[in-house]
């Protein structure tokens, strides 16, 4: 992450690396392996009161940032959550927060307080089943009935549907995307739990029957969601980049560690020359992830949707989901056996940049993406 | 401390800016690689016009920008460095003129020359007047530079240098070069070396050209006899010479990352980038082939991510934030991400990086660009040693055990044949 922090952001991610090194550590990151939600209530709240919730809203809607760049400042918060591996919905609740305060409009300001407040927690159904399971292709319907719009279509994984008060649906209209904010309890709703390597972390399978809402849920325009579709779809890929950088940078430091400490023939693992230029690259690439995260957030804070943020927010997915998994497996390689027991707390960043890595595009549907910029930037030269 | 004001960021961009579209040709975003099969009048007058321009920015008050004033820089800040390579960039600029003339040569001198030294060679550097070389690497081994071989031996009133150089770039058109060679061999490795200053073009120096995989002859390697340098030209203390040679390897590493260069933020070094890969696509007419997409973004991905890097780590030294060993993290991504990307362009040449015509245009060199991968990750130190040097200076992990450390140089083995 940054390397020049502001005294403001460094009491800001002090303050939350303190608070989860308090609160879940890797023995209560092993508990709730077993709780349906993954995070209770009362600790999402007092994230909230630690600007968990408020960095991405307006101060007229009752949010700030600390540096004045909202994500950038998040994206440290992130970062603290990828390096313990953290539970609770930050990113999808984040980002739905983001689009209440910029797209919202008065309708949804009492949803977005309790947001804010850490009452209540929202989340985005973005991501849908096969044949729409690419990057981009949305199949769910969105239609307008006289003052009511009706929800067909099934979205998957949604982090944390449950225990979300409200849903912020992405699906499409006759000329173009929309977005709905639909309370959770909606008739025709249902919600089936997923399973996933995330210890903490809990998705769902969101199906929606003909959900019926009032047009006043409409989060932006009918038909007219693109923009601001691009826009979350960014601020979600710089906060996995960033919780992923903090995941591999855990993993390294404790196999640093354990290439000091652990002795075979003699000698310290890290005296051995195949094993230290392995840590050289591990080193290289992990450094460069920390580079490109923290580029994509600074390009997507100062403008989501422009073309050089769109770029460096997909060059940070695709590289550091691709850098993370050979740094991550490559710290279990140089662990030995314990490396892949339950016991050891090294798996745990390996599951959570997993899951990052998967979610939002994988790092092929990324690669495509950049040709696809790269391609419209040089039609427009 | 000064009583001039230093000159701010705004108004040096406005001049900078004024400056390059006023008198330098526009290029786009050069890239720059081993070039092949350029004639020997192509490359001189290429030379010729490098010069020029460096003499150009000189005048403008533009060259050596972070270098003091006294010797005829501009005593600014790497911020400003950072300036100018924002506006030069899509624009010619003295290429050959910055590593390794700038960067470690001029570093080096700044460092540890004499006033004399500083004085008779950094202005004349500035103005294009004199382009240096390492004298560096040698025959018997690339990445062992404290093993040199060349010899300097005292001769009344100054040194008589004999060996051999290799790997200079330009050696054949270059003025002065910076040498470190052997004044002890009865004490150990490092214990032994002197740097030396010395003309390229005198009778005792033979300059031989080096034929590379692509054709290309602009690696030389120089064979010294009996070259007589005056005390005077002497660099650091006798015997001395690693103290020098040490930070000599750190502004070696740090490159075109070094404040005293110039260098386009566009520019690609080495690298072909996602817009050259996707270039080659169209011409292979291989543009909307899924696969070849995906190649597209991965090449453009490691020119972004490298770019990023490069930033972060001139921050990070800068800064204190990271050891001034940090750049070698970069050569090794960056050794990596070039080989990667120069095997897309092999692959997404098809079979025309194997066997091409003159119409082939982009695709007629992606063949002998792959045999010259490793080009990247040999040149200024190996991989493998950027390796050690991460592992061992940047993580702490324990040094290699080596087997000429603690006796006299002269006893080092050097060949199988060498008795223990």
């Amino acid at each position: 992450m940054l390397l020049q922090l502001t005294s403001d952001q460094e009491l800001l991610r002090e303050t939350t690396a303190r608070f989860l090194d308090e609160t879940v550590p890797p023995a209560e990151l092993r508990r709730l392996r077993d709780d349906p939600v993954g995070f209770g209530d009362a600790w999402w709240k007092r994230g909230a009161e630690l600007g968990w919730t408020s960095l991405l809203v307006s101060e007229d809607d009752g949010g700030g940032s600390i540096s004045g760049r909202g994500l950038v400042d998040l994206s440290l918060i992130a970062y603290e959550f990828g390096r313990r591996a953290a539970p609770g919905p930050l990113v999808a609740s984040s980002v739905v927060a983001a689009a209440l305060s910029s797209a919202g409009g008065p309708a949804h300001a009492p949803v977005l307080a309790r947001l804010v407040s850490g009452d209540a927690i929202a989340t985005w159904c973005f991501a849908e089943p096969r044949p729409n399971d690419r990057l981009g292709a949305i199949g769910l319907e969105i239609r307008r009935d006289g003052g009511d719009l009706v929800l067909s279509g099934v979205k998957r994984p949604v982090e944390a549907a449950v225990p979300a008060s409200h849903l912020l649906v992405t699906g499409r209209t006759d000329d173009g995307s929309s977005q709905v904010l639909v309370p959770a309890d909606t008739p025709g709703v249902t919600i089936a739990p997923m399973q996933s390597v995330d210890l903490t972390r809990r998705f769902h399978v969101v199906a929606f029957d003909r959900v019926r809402v009032p047009v006043s849920a409409l989060v932006g325009e009918l038909g007219r969601a693109d923009a601001q579709v691009e826009r979350q779809l960014q601020q979600a890929l710089v906060l996995l980049a960033a919780e992923s950088v903090g995941a591999m940078q855990r993993g390294f430091d404790m196999t640093v560690g354990w290439a000091f400490d652990r002795y075979s023939f003699g000698r310290p693992l890290a005296s051995y020359q195949a094993i230290k230029h392995r840590f050289a690259d591990l080193k290289a690439w992990l450094e460069a992830s920390h580079a490109i995260a923290d580029a994509a957030a600074a390009a997507v804070d100062a403008g989501a949707g422009s073309d050089e943020a769109a770029e460096l927010a997909s060059v940070a997915k695709a590289y550091v989901g691709d850098a993370g998994a050979e740094v991550l497996h490559d710290c279990v390689q140089i662990h030995g056996g314990i490396g892949v027991t339950f016991e050891h707390d090294l798996h745990f960043f390996l599951r959570r940049l997993t899951v990052d890595r998967a979610l939002c595009g994988t790092p092929a549907e990324h690669r495509v993406r950049i040709a696809g910029l790269l391609e419209r930037r040089a039609e427009a030269a | 401390m000064s009583a001039v004001a230093m000159e701010d960021l705004e108004a040096f961009r406005r001049r900078a800016r004024t400056f390059v579209r006023a008198n330098l040709r526009p290029v786009g975003s050069a890239v720059m690689t081993v070039r092949s099969r350029v004639s020997d009048e192509e490359e001189l007058a290429a030379v010729a016009r490098d010069r020029e321009v460096q003499r150009m920015l000189f005048d403008a008050g533009l060259a050596g920008v972070c270098v003091p004033r006294e010797y005829g820089g501009q005593g600014l800040t790497a911020a400003h460095q950072r300036v100018l390579n924002e506006e030069i960039a899509g624009f010619e600029f003295p290429s050959r003129i910055q590593v390794p003339t700038f960067a470690p040569c001029a570093a080096v001198l700044l460092e540890f020359g004499t006033e004399e030294q500083k004085q008779r060679h950094i202005p004349p550097m500035l103005r294009g007047e004199e382009i240096w070389m390492q004298f560096l690497s040698e025959p018997s081994g690339g990445s062992d530079v404290a093993g040199a071989l060349t010899s300097a031996v005292r001769d009344g009133d100054g040194w008589v240098l004999s060996g051999s150089k290799v790997w200079t770039t330009g050696a054949w058109w270059s003025d002065w070069a910076l040498c470190l060679a052997r004044t002890d061999w009865d004490v150990a490795k490092h214990a032994g070396l002197t740097v030396f200053i010395l003309p390229i073009h005198q009778p005792s120096i033979d300059v031989h050209r080096i034929e590379m995989l692509n054709g290309n002859r602009e690696f030389c390697q120089e064979f010294l006899n009996e070259v007589r340098v005056p005390d005077g030209d002497r660099v650091g203390g006798v015997n001395d010479g690693w103290t020098v040679g040490t930070r000599w390897m750190f502004h070696e590493r740090m490159s075109f990352n070094s404040p005293l260069v110039t260098f386009p933020v566009d520019a690609v070094h080495g690298v072909a980038g996602g817009a050259s890969t996707l270039e080659l696509a169209r011409a292979a007419g291989r543009a909307d082939d899924p696969r070849v997409r995906e190649l597209i973004g991965e090449a453009r991905a490691l020119e972004v991510v490298w770019r990023e890097l490069q930033h972060r780590v001139g921050v990070g030294i800068a800064t204190g934030a990271m050891s001034s060993q940090a750049s070698a993290v970069a050569r090794v991504f960056h050794c990596g991400a070039s080989m990667r990307q120069t095997t897309i362009a092999f692959d997404v040449a098809g079979a025309a990086g194997g066997a091409w015509t003159d119409d082939d245009g982009p695709l007629a060199r992606a063949g002998t660009d792959f045999l010259m991968r490793q080009v990247s990750c040999i040149g200024g130190g190996t991989t493998e040693m950027a390796r050690n040097v991460v592992s061992e200076r940047v993580l702490g992990m324990p040094r290699e055990r080596t087997l000429d450390k603690d006796v006299a140089f002269r006893d080092v083995p050097r060949s199988p044949s060498a008795k223990r």
